[in-house]
């Protein structure tokens, strides 16, 4: 059978949400939260690369609108969304599009490219119905992260003995880690973790977000 | 967890109901109470319910290219003079409600999609004095639909940029005829034959929006879904079956949405997206940036 994409009722009942569609409204702004949530602050350049459904829709959908919003920090039922572009401008925030050609995997395809300083985080995240997303690759690393499965993913400074720190947490509440991803932008830079496991707690959120070098942790599930 | 909709049958034997087994897989995996899922399947139903209201009392879109009709469905069934059965168009009237409320990007809950919305909520409250439906029957009658919904999706999709208005309005429209079924008080058995009769007549169903807008035809194919989720119920009820079983039904969709072209799996490139009068729109709306 096909691979199992949607794990709870409420991803068929809900989102409640702004319109008008799931997938190119309400699943673009969770792709723009989740994006805001990793990078853990706000950008001063946004460049969204749109391909297929999304490159040919995402004016009619307010998709565009959607994303930023999503990167402003908003959900998918924040009254505030259909305003998102002028918020942004407000903020002095440069915003871009780019509609590509190419062909993808999926349809509702949008990479992300978020700028701040030196710091420079790229996703690209699909939109799969529904208001469900995936996010299929961080800063050129393929990786699967799929609303459903939950996952931490922590920005730290790469330096040595962050990975043990953050593991021996785990460890210690007893929580299985199945799969770990770590990635970098450059060496002694800003790196990520992408961590999926099998529980939660919420002391664990707290103790890693005081770990020392550490920027940012969200947990996503 | 149930992988096919025979699956879902068989596994519903052990519940009280197909809503009761979904709550239960739903704390399995989450780690929730039964409490607070219902509490949060509440939610969505208030939201769906004020989305109805507020549309009834007329709404327009951001464009303007849709709105106000389901205010005008709503006059014409005061009036009382006409051809379908009155709970017919009071879905039809509610799921055009929740489409202009999406059109003009108001608050509405997802079921499973946007596009899609108006199906389940249409006829939910359609029948809802109808067959007395307490708040608990209500939340009942969701999770009844997202059981079904859950196994449509992982074995086609919902979305019509991967598989056409088939998996939108027409899952939307198979989840709501289950509903129905179970919610009259039929078996798991006729409202798995609903899902199969409701999408057996979606078959094929391209998305073509319209200036790339969830506005024309979305609109009023919401009142399609609801109306064919409303008889795929009844024939349900009445012992009709299905030749071809659901889950072979289901597997039929997914392959027709693959080999569906891309111009018509909400791309605007075809259908009634380039129509004359669809490119005239579009250039009126978007100007020279379309």
């Amino acid at each position: 059978m096909p691979e199992v994409r949607f794990h709870s009722v409420f991803d068929i009942i809900g989102p409640v949400m702004v319109g008008p569609s799931s997938s190119h409204t309400a699943g673009a702004a969770r792709i723009g939260k989740v994006v805001h949530d990793i990078f853990g602050t706000t950008p001063e350049k946004i460049t969204v690369y749109l391909y297929e459904s999304f490159a040919k829709t995402y004016r009619g959908h307010g998709t565009d609108v959607a994303i930023v919003g999503g990167l402003l920090g908003m959900a998918p039922d924040d009254p505030q969304l259909p305003d998102a572009l002028k918020i942004a401008y407000e903020r002095g925030i440069s915003v871009g599009f780019v509609p590509k050609s190419d062909k993808v995997d999926h349809p509702n395809t949008a990479c992300i490219v978020l700028k701040k300083g030196d710091r420079r985080l790229e996703v690209t995240g699909v939109s799969i119905g529904g208001g469900n997303i995936q996010i299929t690759e961080i800063n050129g690393f393929k990786i699967s992260l799929s609303m459903g499965t939950p996952t931490y993913i922590t920005i730290h400074d790469d330096v040595p003995g962050m990975i043990a720190q953050v593991t021996q947490i785990f460890s210690q509440a007893n929580i299985n880690i199945g799969t770990m991803t770590v990635t970098r932008t450059a060496k002694g830079e800003k790196a990520i973790m992408i961590i999926e496991v099998d529980g939660y707690n919420d002391a664990l959120l707290a103790q890693l977000k005081q770990l020392p070098h550490m920027i940012n942790v969200t947990y996503f599930e | 967890m149930f992988y096919t909709i025979k699956d879902l049958v068989a596994q519903s034997a052990a519940y009280p109901s197909i809503a009761a087994m979904m709550v239960a897989l739903e704390e399995e995996n989450t780690n929730r109470s039964a409490a607070e899922i219902r509490r949060l399947m509440g939610k969505n139903l208030d939201a769906m319910v004020h989305s109805v209201h507020q549309g009834i009392a007329g709404v327009k879109s951001v464009t303007g290219l849709t709105g106000m009709e389901a205010k005008k469905m709503d006059g014409y069934l005061a009036a009382g003079d006409f051809l379908s059965g009155r709970p017919i168009l009071e879905a039809v009237r509610n799921a055009i409600a929740v489409n202009e409320v999406n059109a003009k990007m108001g608050l509405i809950c997802a079921t499973p999609t946007a596009g899609s919305a108006g199906v389940l909520a249409g006829v939910l409250l359609a029948v809802r004095d109808r067959l007395g439906l307490s708040r608990d029957d209500q939340v009942d009658f969701l999770f009844t639909a997202g059981a079904f919904g859950l196994v449509i999706a992982n074995n086609a999709g919902i979305a019509g940029a991967e598989g056409g208005c088939q998996e939108e309005v027409g899952s939307a429209s198979a989840m709501a005829s289950a509903a129905l079924v179970c919610a009259k008080g039929g078996t798991a058995q006729q409202a798995a034959n609903a899902v199969a009769m409701t999408l057996q007549n979606m078959l094929g169903l391209i998305c073509d929006p319209v200036a790339g807008l969830v506005e024309v035809p979305c609109v009023k194919r919401n009142a399609l879904g609801a109306s064919q989720a409303m008889i795929s119920a009844d024939m349900a009820l009445a012992g009709l079956k299905s030749v071809i079983p659901v889950d072979e039904t289901v597997e039929a969709m997914r392959k027709v949405g693959l080999q569906m072209p891309s111009a018509f799996k909400e791309t605007a490139e075809g259908g009634l997206a380039t129509t004359p009068t669809a490119l005239k729109l579009k250039q009126q709306i978007f100007g020279d940036r379309a």
